[in-house]
């Protein structure tokens, strides 16, 4: 690649910047690519998803091709890339075999029904995100449980999720 | 040496091998097959396909080939039952999702899953759910896309990566959702993006401007040489019903390895074009156009030639056009005695005559330590050469571009941009660095009035101490008033650094030169002069404003000359204006020819196809004018009689090199500079080609001066 050109990136914010150069300083000069899971969290922690506009800055800020910004979004489940996933909770019902044993299908109707919206969407004030959860989240000894945003929250009744979820601002 | 090497054992079969280096390829080697899809030779060892699974006796499991380096005694077993079950379920596996659309598909019959499916796999599968259907995406007016058929091998997420240097394709998503393409809608631009078509074990990836036109196994393979750039890359012709389908690369390591470029590979649809020209024509009184016999159109030439005023006459011949046509051509003229002879049609300095050797290796050029780029944006001036570079540079070499603008380069290098007027000082500067250490000062250099300065010095030192090194000038080199400045001065920084230094001929330049398709010493040697002066004859061969540097002016030249004789393939409605007669003659896909590398590496090469109509050989064509005007010595039976003179002329192409430099280095006074030309409108074919024109509003950066 030519020589990585000193922009002066606006599309990223200054905190967005100020941790990926913290991400940056923690690993050799020539391994830039080291920061790019700190810059995607950074991104999604700011706007609940990473837009093409973002993972364009990110790779021209690390001198990376963009598609290998893309490669990494599109792989790991934390990160969201379509907006209407955006929103400031991002609530996964883990269906896995412990869970599903132990009743989390009634727990992720319950929450589908409390929130008017089905799984893989947002509700309207961008509030909350139900996450199709494919995966294992390693909690089967406390069964069902769920993950909102980077909480685990296990042994759920309904009345458990509701306190939960109308606790969150 | 042999101690080096590892002993071990396949199918029974005592092998040597290096060590570090994988199964497969020992297997390879020895001529054993072990099926694959994703391992690559040219590209890194990936080992998700999982096909190559061998047997290694000792270890637990099948291991893949490609990624397990030869150890000493191993034994494998690419036939046993264990191999053959591991082949079996990989197959199973991997054409879960394939869909069965081979009937429809461009890939059947050349498809290496059929063949491997075929040879290795089961005849039944477990699966009975449903298969995963991928989105086609649309990357560009070259390579069509059928993701569903794609078995995420990763050869062309690899190959834009390692041999393209410019990533544009990736596996976004994971698991069954995960997918090839550019995740934005976008088109893929590499200037060698049609590889992948070839690499792709699947129909996944198939050349759009040929897909639904014929089987693989309708098609009939011809050999021969690309003619757009200096690499001379081997291609294969593919034709079905007396028509070429598409064109494809033949291996050959030293030239252009197993890739060509996207200008290589696409540019025969422009065979195809509307204004292909198929009948002798010539022009009435009234300006109106006959179309005639061969014999009356000769008759026409004949006259026009009869009368002709040499000094006011020029024959101006495509770069493209082969060692005999070229060859030919200036035997005919100088017989009638014009020296205005001229193939160099974009350069615009033709002052100290050329001395490229044609001392460059393309191989060596990647064992490399420091590589000068002057005036050359080489990516799209000689795509393989660069790639060349580029390995180079990907092994460690220093790579420095002087260019007058930055330039965009797919690989490491410090560019030093140094403004059009000041990059002669430049480069003095640094021979003037040079001599300083060298002792002598050549009075050339003393006359130029500029100072070594200490950033010259610097670089004079690494040139001399880098161990292999060459100096590269350019397209865009030769497209500056000091080009023959330029160059002298690059030879005596070799001569004095030991680098390899050449001159990045257009096309055949170096074959036309040696074919002495340059004007005699006596006759007006600067083709932008020779433009301007008095013009009332002209001989264009496969030649149309385009081709020279400033074509306003080429044209207003062609359109004052009384008489102009066009021998090409496509003549458009300007051509038809100008012209007093047009001859149709063969591309180099219909005719048996010869092209020069940069190397200096003769290459010959048959036609494909019979020209349609009335279209003949430029050669033949000349021949027959030749022997029309009582010139002695025009009774060739074939290209190769002819190619043949010209070695023993030439004795076998050894240019003679001048060495030192000239007392006075003399520059062009351009009123303009010339505009760069785009590497898609380089030639009267590639111009004509419907697919690479799409191309060009899609890499506006993609320009050179060759």
């Amino acid at each position: 690649m030519t020589e990585l050109h000193s922009t002066n990136n606006s599309v990223l914010s200054h905190h967005e910047r100020e941790e990926i150069d913290h991400w940056l300083a923690r690993y050799p000069e020539d391994r830039k690519q080291s920061a790019l899971l700190g810059a995607l969290r950074a991104v999604m922690h700011g706007e609940n998803y990473v837009s093409v506009e973002k993972m364009d800055a990110i790779a021209e800020y690390l001198g990376l091709p963009a598609i290998a910004v893309y490669e990494a979004a599109s792989f790991y489940s934390m990160f969201e890339t379509d907006p209407s996933h955006a929103a400031r909770y991002s609530i996964s019902v883990c269906t896995n075999v412990s869970c599903m044993l132990n009743g989390s299908d009634s727990i992720l109707s319950h929450i589908e029904k409390k929130l008017g919206i089905k799984a893989g969407q947002a509700t309207p004030d961008k509030k909350f995100f139900i996450k199709v959860e494919e995966e294992c989240l390693a909690a089967c000894c406390n069964a069902p449980m769920m993950q909102v945003n980077h909480v685990y929250h296990t042994d759920l009744t309904a009345e458990k999720v509701d306190s939960i979820l109308d606790g969150l601002e | 040496m042999s101690q080096e090497l590892v002993t071990l054992e396949i199918d029974g079969q005592t092998l040597q091998a290096r060590p570090g280096s994988m199964l497969i390829e020992a297997a390879d080697a020895a001529g054993i097959s072990i099926p694959r899809f994703c391992y690559h030779k040219k590209l890194s060892v990936a080992a998700n396909c999982r096909m190559c699974l061998v047997e290694i006796e000792k270890a637990p499991k099948a291991m893949p080939a490609c990624a397990t380096p030869v150890s000493a005694n191993m034994k494998v077993h690419t036939r046993s039952e264990k191999t053959r079950a591991a082949q079996r379920d990989i197959m199973e596996f991997l054409l879960i999702n394939h869909p069965l659309d081979c009937p429809i598909c461009d890939q059947g019959g050349e498809c290496e899953l059929q063949d491997v499916a075929m040879g290795y796999g089961n005849n039944q599968s477990n699966f009975q759910e449903i298969k995963r259907v991928v989105p086609d995406k649309d990357i560009g007016p070259l390579i069509e896309t059928a993701m569903t058929r794609c078995i995420q091998c990763t050869r062309c997420v690899r190959f834009g990566e390692e041999v393209a240097g410019l990533r544009e394709l990736g596996a976004t998503g994971r698991s069954e959702r995960m997918e090839i393409g550019t995740y934005v809608s976008k088109a893929v631009v590499s200037e060698l993006s049609g590889n992948v078509i070839d690499i792709c074990p699947v129909g996944a990836l198939t050349a759009k401007p040929s897909r639904y036109t014929a089987r693989a196994w309708e098609m009939r393979a011809h050999p021969s040489i690309a003619p757009h750039d200096a690499v001379g890359s081997n291609i294969e012709f593919h034709s079905f019903d007396g028509r070429i389908i598409r064109a494809v690369p033949r291996d050959n390591e030293a030239v252009n390895e197993c890739w060509i470029s996207d200008r290589d590979r696409f540019s025969y649809e422009g065979l195809y074009a509307h204004d292909r020209l198929t009948q002798p024509q010539v022009r009435q009184e009234d300006g109106s156009w006959r179309v005639v016999s061969w014999q009356e159109a000769l008759d026409a030439v004949a006259t026009i030639l009869h009368h002709i005023d040499a000094n006011r006459s020029a024959a101006f011949v495509s770069p493209t056009a082969s060692v005999e046509e070229g060859y030919l051509l200036q035997k005919l003229m100088r017989g009638l005695g014009v020296n205005n002879i001229e193939h160099r049609l974009r350069q615009v300095d033709f002052n100290h005559a050329d001395s490229s050797s044609a001392s460059l290796n393309l191989a060596e050029l990647e064992q490399q330590n420091l590589i000068v780029l002057l005036g050359a944006n080489s990516r799209f001036e000689a795509p393989l050469l660069n790639h060349r570079i580029r390995k180079a540079s990907l092994k460690g070499a220093k790579v420095v571009a002087i260019n007058p603008q930055a330039l965009d380069y797919n690989f490491d290098v410090q560019q030093v941009v140094v403004d059009s007027a000041n990059l002669l000082n430049a480069v003095a500067s640094l021979a003037l660095a040079v001599a300083e250490s060298a002792g002598g000062l050549p009075q050339a250099l003393r006359n130029l009035n500029v100072q070594a300065t200490d950033e010259a010095r610097a670089w004079a030192e690494q040139l001399r101490s880098a161990e292999k090194k060459t100096i590269l000038v350019g397209g865009l080199a030769a497209q500056h008033p000091a080009f023959g400045a330029l160059k002298a001065l690059s030879n005596y920084i070799g001569e004095q650094t030991g680098a390899v230094v050449s001159v990045l001929p257009s096309a055949n330049s170096v074959g036309l030169s040696l074919a002495g398709v340059v004007p005699a010493p006596n006759a007006e040697t600067d083709l932008n002069r020779l433009l301007a002066s008095d013009l009332n004859t002209l001989v264009l061969v496969n030649v149309e404003p385009e081709d020279f540097a400033y074509p306003e002016q080429a044209l207003k030249a062609m359109q004052a000359a009384d008489q102009v004789i066009v021998i090409a393939p496509f003549a458009d409605d300007r051509a038809r204006e100008y012209a007093s007669v047009l001859l149709p003659a063969a591309t180099f896909a219909e005719t048996a020819g010869t092209f020069v590398n940069i190397e200096g590496r003769w290459q010959s090469f048959k036609g494909a196809m019979q020209p349609k109509q009335e279209v003949r050989p430029v050669w033949k064509i000349l021949r027959v004018i030749g022997n029309s005007m009582n010139l002695s010595a025009f009774d060739y039976m074939s290209a190769e009689e002819i190619v043949a003179e010209v070695k023993l002329e030439t004795q076998g192409g050894k240019a003679a090199k001048t060495s030192g430099l000239p007392e006075q280095l003399v520059t062009s006074t351009l009123s303009q500079l010339p505009q760069p030309v785009h590497m898609y409108r380089t030639d009267s074919l590639v111009r004509r080609a419907k697919a690479l024109q799409e191309m060009v509003a899609l890499t506006p950066n993609a320009v050179s001066g060759v």
